[in-house]
């Protein structure tokens, strides 16, 4: 196990540098003159000012160079300015974090919520109404953009019940209670989504089991088809549902991008979006930079879990 | 290799004949298609024709999705807008299937250094939330269906690449494939008549679900404004822009929406149900439950 652990930790360091070196690379893909196009958008195109840009991004060094400096600053805890406000791109991202971390931990709970036991419910009545109308949920919510989803649950929202609030944003440490209830419109829509992905897995896992032959021993011995169903089968057929909702994580944060971007929420998202429409490419690469890292320790996270919990793997 | 297959044909086809996942997908796929060749003849009016004093109507006999906030026939633009969508979704996968083919069986094939370094480039990949890097990537290069396209492609091909390189790494020990390469044959007839005929199938099950989560990321771009341009009506462009008018006129976003739906629900049926056809095992696991 612990020698495991160790694997797996040492893994994270050429994951995390490859995925800086993509955000590195990311403003080096824009086409033309850099610092011109850099320049353009802050105010002055003068000799002085450009010759500082170019002298702030190391621009004047070999690309491997540029890279060693800017990864230094990392580190540092230094993500560079905006090029627009001119403010750090790290006390930016810290303000917006929490926003979408709380929003993607909620989408997660609420897709767990539902899905597990609409997943149970679909396996022990198989082939009857409630299994092919859980079915029929699930593909349509899988195939269901969720900023489709929220879209239409503004509609409704705003049609039969107005006293919801289901715009703005309220923050978590100014109102617990306010905060989690103005975001669950979001949340909701963002987990439904996942919701049926993770309710499908459930049913596919709990079949798997209940036709394995240490269930029918059980059954056979007279124990209680509650007890058949909730602890025998469900405990073994949890362990991948819980490492498919951590691959889950990574698409929920995409997801929670757009999703801020349809509820108006202060999150990284968007941040993000209105990073792309200001051309303010320090604070891009800083928000991927961050997304990005904190989904790779997300997974590392569950997949160390999915091990704890799974003793029979072998840790190779 | 093709002898098998052969023996089983007859009760593939019965069993594809009682999918109906495989019947509902094939006409999902198939009235989308149809919708974007024949767009400029099925469409009332052009997409991009304008009505003015017809803004904001609902749906009526004249225009029978309603019309848009300048006045343009929303069927029309829902019409042409499948030709959009799937003008971006199937030359990114197909650029990707060949791609990631190509990068999969070579890697799985021949292996070494190549593929141990392929690998781990393909983790760190896999690392990115697909639609992030997709906002990253196009927001760099600028928006244009090209970028678009090549941006997709690139995020897409990695699944092919791991998959081809999986199958290939399976069925390089089989005794066929020993054989072969005993009698003599050369790497490229052993390439291309024993392997590649036999990933066929598990690739094209890929390629239906990977088109289903294009044309979501396709859709997601172009709400966000980075996806195909304005005035060619994106369906998640034209749901972005409805959204101001949705509360009073919510025929604006449901049109593109159910669209976006619709298209992903049938590459994902025709996806499913090729699985199950393809494995035996999950068909049954279905059939005792359906």
């Amino acid at each position: 196990m612990a020698t495991y652990v160790g694997k797996r930790l040492l893994l994270l360091i050429p994951t995390l540098l490859g995925v800086s070196v993509v955000a590195f690379l990311l403003i080096h893909l824009i086409p033309g003159d850099l610092v011109t196009i850099l320049l353009g958008i802050t105010a002055g195109q003068n000799e002085q000012t450009r010759q500082a840009l170019i002298h702030a991004l190391h621009l004047d060094r070999p690309l491997a160079v540029q890279y060693l400096l800017w990864l230094g600053d990392v580190l540092r805890g230094d993500l560079g300015h905006s090029l627009v406000s001119g403010f750090s791109v790290r006390d930016e991202l810290a303000r917006s974090y929490p926003v979408t971390l709380q929003l993607a931990l909620m989408a997660m709970a609420i897709a767990l919520a539902v899905g597990i036991p609409l997943g149970i419910f679909a396996a022990t009545r198989a082939g009857r109404a409630l299994d092919a109308s859980t079915r029929v949920f699930s593909l349509l919510f899988i195939s269901a953009p969720a900023f489709f989803i929220g879209t239409v649950v503004i509609i409704a929202g705003a049609r039969y019940a107005p006293w919801l609030p289901t715009l703005g944003h309220v923050s978590f440490t100014e109102s617990p209670a306010r905060s989690l209830l103005t975001m669950l419109p979001a949340a909701a829509s963002l987990g439904l989504a996942i919701s049926a992905i993770i309710a499908r897995f459930t049913r596919s896992s709990m079949l798997e089991v209940l036709g394995q032959d240490f269930v029918r021993t059980a059954r056979a011995k007279g124990v209680a088809d509650g007890v058949v169903v909730y602890k025998h089968t469900l405990r073994n057929a949890l362990i991948p549902v819980v490492a498919m909702a951590g691959t889950q994580f990574v698409y929920l944060i995409g997801g929670a991008v757009i999703i801020e971007e349809v509820f108006a929420l202060p999150g990284m998202g968007r941040l993000v979006v209105n990073a792309i429409y200001q051309r303010d490419y320090t604070m891009i690469q800083g928000a991927v930079l961050l997304l990005t890292s904190a989904a790779v320790l997300v997974n590392l996270a569950v997949d160390l879990l999915y091990h704890v919990i799974d003793r029979r793997i072998l840790y190779a | 290799m093709s002898d098998p297959s052969r023996s089983t044909a007859p009760r593939l086809a019965r069993r594809a004949l009682r999918s109906g996942s495989l019947l509902v997908g094939g006409l999902i796929v198939a009235g989308l298609l149809v919708a974007a060749l024949f767009a400029p003849w099925l469409a009332p009016y052009a997409p991009t024709r304008i009505f003015p004093g017809a803004e904001i109507r609902p749906p009526g006999s004249a225009f029978l999705l309603g019309t848009d906030e300048v006045g343009r026939d929303i069927l029309s633009r829902v019409l042409h807008g499948a030709r959009v969508s799937l003008g971006v979704a199937i030359p990114s996968v197909a650029l990707a299937v060949v791609g990631g083919t190509t990068v999969g069986v070579s890697l799985g094939y021949w292996g070494g250094a190549p593929d141990l370094l392929a690998m781990r480039l393909f983790d760190i990949l896999f690392a990115f939330p697909p639609i992030l890097l997709a906002i990253a990537l196009v927001a760099a290069l600028g928006p244009s269906t090209v970028n678009l396209v090549l941006t997709i492609a690139v995020l897409t091909l990695p699944q092919f690449a791991v998959l081809a390189r999986g199958a290939t790494l399976a069925l390089k020990p089989q005794d066929f494939v020993q054989a072969a390469r005993a009698l003599g044959a050369s790497h490229a007839r052993i390439l291309g008549l024993h392997i590649l005929p036999n990933l066929a199938a598990t690739l094209a099950v890929q390629a239906s679900l990977s088109l289903s989560i294009v044309i979501l990321v396709e859709a997601a771009l172009s709400f966000l404004g980075l996806g195909t341009q304005p005035p060619a009506p994106s369906w998640g462009g034209m749901l972005s822009r409805g959204r101001q008018y949705m509360t009073i006129a919510p025929w604006l976003v449901l049109a593109p929406g159910l669209a976006i739906m619709l298209a992903v629900l049938g590459f994902n049926l025709l996806g499913d149900a090729q699985r199950d056809l393809l494995d035996p095992r999950r068909a049954g696991a279905r059939g005792r439950s359906a």
